[in-house]
């Protein structure tokens, strides 16, 4: 099983760029994820206001550039581990070394999740 | 299961390991160490329903373990038990007293982990009870969730496992990671190992068991384990490349009745990009290392060229065939020659195949595989003799055990005749 962890680094844009302190400590942490050979992937992302976001409306795409006032929470970052339950994974993102922010974990999609017409039209569209 | 008693059981496999490794190097006894644990655990299932977590709960199953031993130890009547066994015991109960688990240093706890596998896969042990040791211990797998997931019964596996940890203690294999030429020497039963978990879970069809499809994941988990905390040995980054390539192509390998899809014939759309990605690296790390790659290491360049190739015809069938010669060369096999038959059949035309074919016709380990007439049916069949390749799809027909395989064979010969 996979799990996308999301940070939300519950901090402001300015603070964006994080302090070698913190930087070591998720650096021991991802370390960690790493030798119990459950880490796939992880990146860390740049403030918003170097992204931007695409919107639709009934069908319609509007583009917008950062900063985004409205957007509360952003996201900081993610690691994308395997798990053998929704538990470990849990357990695993509550050993981050986190002062103010939120983790959210999610499994990842397989394929025998979907039910059998979606399954089919996976196969339809994707497969050959 | 209640949430309380799932959230243990996650915080538990994730300790384990580490846990039956740094009691083992303090009692020299992988059994002892495994009974001491499960104790901890207990007492985990105790009290943290009521108290919660606690902040660090690996220091605190390491704690209550050592706790649980001292009390043992001190509760069994002295006079009972022999000499050695009392200094034994004398001298890990010294040791963990002595010892002061937080403060032990992270590398430290890299090479308990170490030790742990390399005792697990013990070449002393059977292939059979170093599997079920490994998963127990390292994997944190239960005695049931093992036999489901090698179809075997739980008695057998608890005999296995009983065993396995009998034989270590009477040979007193010392609890520790190898080093330099011993190293070299035992790396490859527990690379082994780790390949015959991942196979199991490979050879399980996408409807069966999680606990048998898991076995892959399992496989993988400790495959990088192993090459994260031996860095310079190029064959555990060669197994890891291998396993992670294999496992890119898991969704792709059954049909929607299960049926197996051959390699060529597979969606490669549906090979997973992250684990080919990921294999690639390791495969990189291998080749970076000195000296000639080693078996895995090959297996992996060869999974390696297919998974570059983004469409079937694009691949270097040349480089595949030499691959297969220096595997050749390094462990011999009549299936590495029948691969490399394939191979050069597809890189230099039929002929090259068929010689090569012709050179292990009369190999015992063949003469009832039906592999060999099949391999040869193709080729013949490629090279225009229609009629031979004809007889050979029959021929292999006869000799395969698989229902469908048969039918198809028997198809192939009859658009032929």
């Amino acid at each position: 099983m996979r799990f996308m962890m999301f940070m939300y680094p519950g901090i402001e844009e300015k603070d964006w760029t994080p302090t070698a302190e913190a930087v070591e400590a998720m650096s021991r942490y991802n370390e960690e994820l790493r030798k119990a050979g459950m880490l796939l992937s992880l990146d860390g992302l740049r403030p918003p206001s170097d992204g931007g976001v695409v919107s639709f409306a009934d069908g319609e795409a509007t583009i917008t550039d950062g900063p985004f006032a409205e957007a509360k929470e952003v996201v900081g970052g993610y690691w994308l581990i395997q798990a053998r339950s929704k538990e470990e994974a849990l357990e695993w993102a509550s050993r981050c070394p986190g002062e103010n922010c939120r983790i959210e974990v999610r499994q990842v999609f397989e394929r025998e999740d979907f039910p059998q017409d979606v399954q089919d039209a996976l196969e339809e569209n994707f497969g050959g | 299961m209640t949430e309380a008693k799932r959230a243990i059981e996650a915080v538990w496999r994730i300790e384990s390991a580490r846990l039956v490794a740094g009691l083992a190097r303090m009692v020299q006894d992988v059994g002892l160490a495994e009974d001491l644990a499960q104790d901890a655990l207990v007492a985990a299932l105790e009290r943290w329903p009521a108290t919660g977590v606690p902040d660090n709960p690996g220091a605190w199953l390491m704690a209550t373990a050592k706790n649980r031993a001292i009390d043992r130890m001190r509760r069994q009547a002295t006079y009972e038990r022999k000499q050695e066994q009392i200094a034994r015991e004398t001298g890990a109960l010294f040791a963990m007293e002595r010892s002061d688990f937080e403060a032990a240093a992270d590398d430290e706890i890299g090479d308990d982990l170490l030790a742990l596998i390399f005792t697990c896969c013990h070449p002393l042990l059977s292939r059979e009870a170093r599997v079920a040791l490994t998963l127990r211990l390292l994997g944190g797998l239960t005695t049931p969730e093992i036999a489901r997931a090698f179809l075997t019964s739980e008695a057998t596996i608890a005999q296995r496992l009983v065993r396995a940890k009998k034989a270590l203690r009477e040979a007193r294999v010392p609890f520790e990671a190898p080093r330099g030429a011993e190293l070299d020497e035992r790396l490859p039963s527990v690379l082994e190992v780790v390949y015959l978990v991942f196979n199991e879970g490979y050879a399980a069809s996408g409807g069966e068991d999680w606990v048998r499809r898991d076995l892959c994941e399992e496989a993988l988990r400790l495959g990088r384990i192993l090459a994260e905390r031996s860095p310079r040995e190029p064959e555990a980054h060669g197994l890891v490349a291998l396993l992670e390539i294999q496992g890119s192509r898991l969704a792709a390998r059954h049909g929607p009745g299960g049926e197996p899809i051959l390699l060529l014939d597979q969606d490669r759309g549906r090979w997973d990009p992250l684990l080919i990605v990921r294999g690639l690296r390791a495969l990189e790390r291998a080749e970076s290392l000195p000296g000639a790659l080693g078996p895995y290491s090959l297996q992996a360049a060869i999974a390696a060229s297919h998974a570059r190739a983004i469409r079937a015809e694009e691949t270097d069938w040349v480089k595949i065939a030499a691959l297969y010669e220096a595997l050749a060369q390094i462990q011999p096999s009549p299936i590495v020659d029948l691969n490399r038959a394939v191979a050069l059949g597809m890189a230099f035309g039929p002929e090259a195949g068929l010689e090569l074919l012709d050179q292990i016709q009369g190999e015992p380990a063949l003469a009832n595989n039906h592999l060999l007439p099949s391999v040869r049916g193709d080729l013949l069949k490629k090279a225009g003799r229609n009629e031979e390749a004809a007889s050979e799809f029959k021929r292999a027909a006869e000799l395969t055990a698989n229902e469908r395989e048969r039918e198809l064979l028997l198809a192939r010969a009859e658009t032929l005749a």
